[in-house]
């Protein structure tokens, strides 16, 4: 199943995760240490974000440190962008309805 | 046309001055044959299957996509204040009204200006987690008011932080 992203940004720790590993690349173990859970629920946060591409794992070594996808994290902002457009496309239509009605009242006022 | 998302509120809160006086603008709103008109943005359509605006009545509809398919919706009406006021308790729905909760709250207040009037729409979301189809309000893909409200504040810091983080990596 493909993951949600607006769920999986919906959980409060992973939320905290991405605003950790914006800041830099991290390891489980150090993300961990900003959290009271286990770090098994630390990593499975970290996987519903890796498999929704917000963050990506990088191999360094023995250790592997996750990055914040930061285009897909601008991908978010243009979809918000794409709900207020929404309104802007609907308002504009209304205004035309609006217009059509006016006209219609001051003929019928002649 | 104000746009304002607050993540603590749990609401979306879109405020527009419309150049017409309030009755029309209220009419606007409250009729389904100029609501079909409207309300659905291109290309998609809006097909009111049955309204009666009362308390305690209800706008079925459906939001049609290009392709015929439909997302159906329930508005029930909990409040009318006529010309000035009214509120509705949205939820998608199947072809045969059974909801899909949780829904949000939706206030819409009308101003008159002289010749023109501010229409104000607060929606408030009954669950920060709710999932749901904004497509079926229009949109064009999947989400949620709610999870919208917990982004902004979110995107600003992100935004802010990665970029300061990349410009002090390239010095």
């Amino acid at each position: 199943m493909k993951r949600d992203v607006f769920q999986a940004i919906a959980d409060p720790t992973r939320r905290a995760i991405i605003a950790l590993v914006a800041l830099q690349a991290m390891t489980p173990n150090a993300l961990a240490e900003h959290f009271s859970t286990t770090r098994q629920a630390v990593s499975k946060h970290l996987r519903i974000l890796a498999e929704c591409e917000l963050v990506t794992p990088e191999q360094r070594g023995r250790e592997i440190y996750y990055r914040l996808e930061i285009n897909k994290m601008k991908k978010i902002d243009e979809w918000l962008e794409q709900y207020r457009q929404i309104w802007e496309t609907r308002y504009e239509q209304l205004d035309e309805v609006l217009a059509v009605m006016k006209k219609k009242q001051e003929k019928s006022e002649k | 046309m104000d746009f304002i998302v607050d993540k603590e509120a749990q609401t979306v809160e879109i405020t527009r001055e419309f150049d017409a006086e309030r009755d029309l603008v209220w009419a606007a709103y409250t009729q389904k044959e100029l609501l079909d008109q409207w309300w659905a943005p291109k290309p998609l359509t809006s097909d009111t299957v049955a309204m009666d605006f009362e308390v305690g009545g209800r706008r079925f509809y459906a939001m049609v996509m290009p392709d015929g398919q439909r997302r159906w919706a329930v508005q029930k009406y909990t409040s009318i204040t006529p010309k000035s006021e009214f509120k509705f308790f949205n939820a998608f729905s199947d072809e045969n009204e059974n909801l899909q909760l949780p829904g949000s709250d939706w206030t819409f207040t009308f101003t008159e200006n002289g010749d023109t009037t501010t229409v104000r729409v607060s929606i408030y979301n009954e669950s920060r987690e709710r999932m749901e189809m904004i497509i079926a309000d229009g949109g064009f893909r999947k989400g949620t008011e709610a999870q919208l409200q917990n982004l902004q504040d979110l995107l600003a810091k992100l935004t802010a932080d990665a970029e300061t983080a990349a410009s002090h990596a390239a010095e």
